[in-house]
């Protein structure tokens, strides 16, 4: 048994899901998935390759084209004692579902009086960058996280997608999981078996004296390929991968935040009243706000749909040139 | 509109099955709904209560007929108009009043009041202040119920409004196609708010949208308890055998507006008037002495036991504490030493 080959086995973001998936219905009973050609076809993304085979069409379970019926169903499941995971083919079509999403499994709990629960999970593949144009390339997270009752999440290592899965399939209250298409083919270290990663914690990739970049999903990676640039030009960029939304580790970024003296906020979703406006408004009122030397930089998705030209896609979204230049100017007193 | 007819000495099929008591407690119910709504809108009139509230009253017998077959392992999901479902399926009045009046010892400590009332430990999966909400939730527990090999079912109850909605029709197809153990019971009261069901919706009845699902469908006279109680009979007995769901449409009449800024402008008053000459619980109060299952005197002490319970529950309700304002936000998430260990509501 060599342990060391075993622990940096690596995955893509893709397979690490589909582990994670087959642990959870391998370890309870409780756990059935529901999607859109998650059967045999095995996921649009096949993400549920092979599950279907082996466990059959109770466990892994194939949904007509009707998300609004499809969540809810998995909202009354997971009120009455089962676990399931609900896939969305794209994020994008959450937008038939967010009745049942935002007004019965947020609320339900509250509502109630606490006298139940709705642990159910949710995972939305986001983002732009496959050229599937206006209705198939959003990041709507920020709406989801604008919604008390829900949790948010957004991992960006095939680690972390695994570990928050199974931590989600464990938590009792409704968890939403954002997977950046773009991510799925990427690949990381993952451990073998069953473990989690906490849905409250951010994590710095990268330490650095210069300049704070927090980032979500895909951002993160852009991030961490920038500050390998910017370490060339002397500027030390510290990288905090949010990784979860709602709830938000405020303090993770008022840490960074007063090491470095500076913080550009990068995501994919429509820059205004976006995640970033948060993490800025984060550090204005609070005790990290004496401790700026500089603006703080949003750098977010810009103020139209998502376009099909793969160059007007590429300038929708912050590329890894936009953070590096960001970070440039405003660690030399240009912003 | 009717039951099929398979009587024995005159009297239906479905008298052979249930005992007498549950005939006496079904009346009891009916009343008891009818003055806990009555006793609502008074304290709301007086100004004990804020908000808003949607009665039932004219709608009784499809709210207790529906659910005297059922046990505490059943589900229901129910609407915005529920109060009538909520004592069906086992609430304490004085802990709904509670609710109604805001306070902490409501079954929703005054996080819900009217729209949310329920009682989670006896399978009442929540009221709804979503059109419709309900449905896919319904479809969600019954799904829970075949995974688990139990015989549980659920009752989804929603209004005529509903049957125009996405939700309805996505889950009545996913409920087919699964073959699940679930009822959808229409209570049609002619309005979706001030709209009529004859202007909102292309088929004559609700129930022939079951078609559309392969589904039984039926429509029946909601405002008589025994016709209720013969097609949940019914339906229930398919779905615990395994036959999948049903569609059942209640013809019923709501006799209040809508909700407490209704001023009745889009019907006549003698609309209102033939409905309540067909008062559900007049109807079966009737049938009941001419069965011999009460007498006179019976029925009366009935009703002042009925009036103790009010007045003790609305006395409960005044007397309760409020919610603190330090536990604003307790419950939006679910605190780790209430985490579920096969969720709660089971």
């Amino acid at each position: 048994m060599n342990t060391a080959t075993s622990q940096a086995r690596e995955l893509t973001y893709a397979q690490a899901i589909n582990e994670a998936l087959a642990i959870a219905l391998e370890r309870d009973d409780r756990v059935f998935l529901m999607g859109e050609d998650i059967g045999v076809y095995g996921g649009a993304f096949q993400v549920t390759g092979g599950l279907y085979e082996r466990f059959g069409p109770e466990r892994v379970m194939d949904t007509p084209i009707a998300e609004l019926a499809g969540a809810g169903i998995a909202v009354g499941a997971a009120m009455t004692g089962s676990r399931p995971v609900y896939e969305f083919q794209f994020s994008d079509f959450a937008t038939l579902a967010m009745e049942q999403i935002v007004n019965q499994a947020a609320k339900m709990r509250y509502m109630l009086g606490g006298g139940v629960s709705v642990p159910v999970v949710m995972r939305f593949p986001a983002g732009s960058g496959t050229g599937a144009a206006a209705q198939h390339s959003q990041s709507l997270e920020a709406w989801f996280a604008h919604v008390p009752g829900l949790k948010v999440v957004q991992p960006s290592t095939p680690h972390d997608a695994k570990g928050m899965l199974l931590a989600a399939l464990d938590d009792p209250d409704p968890v939403m999981i954002f997977e950046h298409k773009l991510l799925y083919k990427s690949k990381g270290v993952v451990p073998e078996g069953y473990y989690v990663e906490p849905l409250d914690k951010a994590v710095v990739r990268r330490t650095g004296e210069d300049v704070t970049i927090v980032a979500t999903s895909i951002m993160s990676v852009r991030a961490l390929e920038a500050a390998e640039t910017l370490a060339q030009d002397g500027i030390d960029a510290e990288v905090v991968d949010l990784r979860s939304i709602r709830p938000i580790d405020r303090q993770a970024i008022i840490d960074s935040v007063r090491k470095t003296s500076r913080l550009i906020c990068v995501y994919e979703g429509v820059r205004q009243l976006g995640i970033g406006s948060e993490i800025a408004a984060i550090v204005s009122e609070g005790e990290a706000f004496d401790a700026l030397d500089a603006p703080i930089v949003r750098l977010g998705g810009a103020d139209c749909p998502l376009p099909y030209n793969p160059q007007l896609e590429r300038a929708a979204v912050p590329q890894v040139d936009d953070i590096v230049d960001a970070a440039r100017r405003l660690v030399g007193g240009r912003i | 509109m009717g039951y099929v007819e398979d009587k024995v000495d005159g009297m239906p099929a479905v008298l052979r099955t249930v005992p007498e008591a549950a005939w006496r407690d079904a009346l009891r119910k009916m009343i008891l709904v009818r003055r806990f709504e009555e006793s609502a809108e008074q304290a709301y009139m007086r100004g004990l209560i804020h908000g808003t509230m949607h009665l039932s009253i004219g709608q009784e017998a499809s709210a207790i007929g529906m659910t005297m077959l059922l046990s505490d392992d059943d589900y229901i999901t129910s609407t915005h108009r529920g109060h009538g479902h909520c004592i069906g399926k086992g609430a304490d009045p004085k802990r709904m009043f509670a609710e109604f009046f805001g306070k902490e010892t409501g079954y929703c400590h005054g996080r819900g009041g009217s729209m949310h009332i329920a009682d989670v430990s006896r399978g009442n999966l929540g009221a709804n202040g979503i059109v419709a909400g309900g449905l896919p939730i319904a479809v969600g527990a019954a799904l829970s119920v075949k995974k688990q090999g139990r015989d549980s079912v659920v009752v989804c109850f929603f209004g005529d409004g509903a049957n125009n909605e996405g939700a309805f029709h996505e889950s009545l197809n996913f409920a087919a196609i699964w073959k699940l153990p679930v009822i959808f019971v229409c209570e049609n009261n002619r309005y979706g708010m001030s709209m009529s069901v004859d202007r909102s919706t292309a088929v004559s009845h609700v129930s022939q949208r079951a078609a559309s699902y392969d589904m039984p469908g039926v429509t029946i006279d909601g405002n008589r308890l025994i016709d209720v109680l013969q097609a949940a009979e019914e339906a229930i007995s398919r779905a615990r055998a395994g036959g999948g769901p049903t569609l059942i449409e209640c013809e019923t009449y709501r006799i209040r507006g809508h909700s407490k800024s209704d001023r009745n402008r889009y019907r006549t008053r003698e609309e209102i008037e033939s409905w309540g000459a067909r008062d559900p619980i007049a109807l079966f109060e009737k049938q009941l002495l001419e069965w011999g299952f009460v007498d006179d005197a019976a029925v009366q002490a009935m009703r002042a036991d009925v009036e103790d319970e009010i007045k003790a529950g609305l006395d409960f309700a005044q007397e309760s504490p409020a919610p603190r304002i330090d536990e604003l936000t307790r419950d939006v998430y679910t605190a780790a030493a209430h985490a579920p260990q096969r969720g709660t509501a089971q």
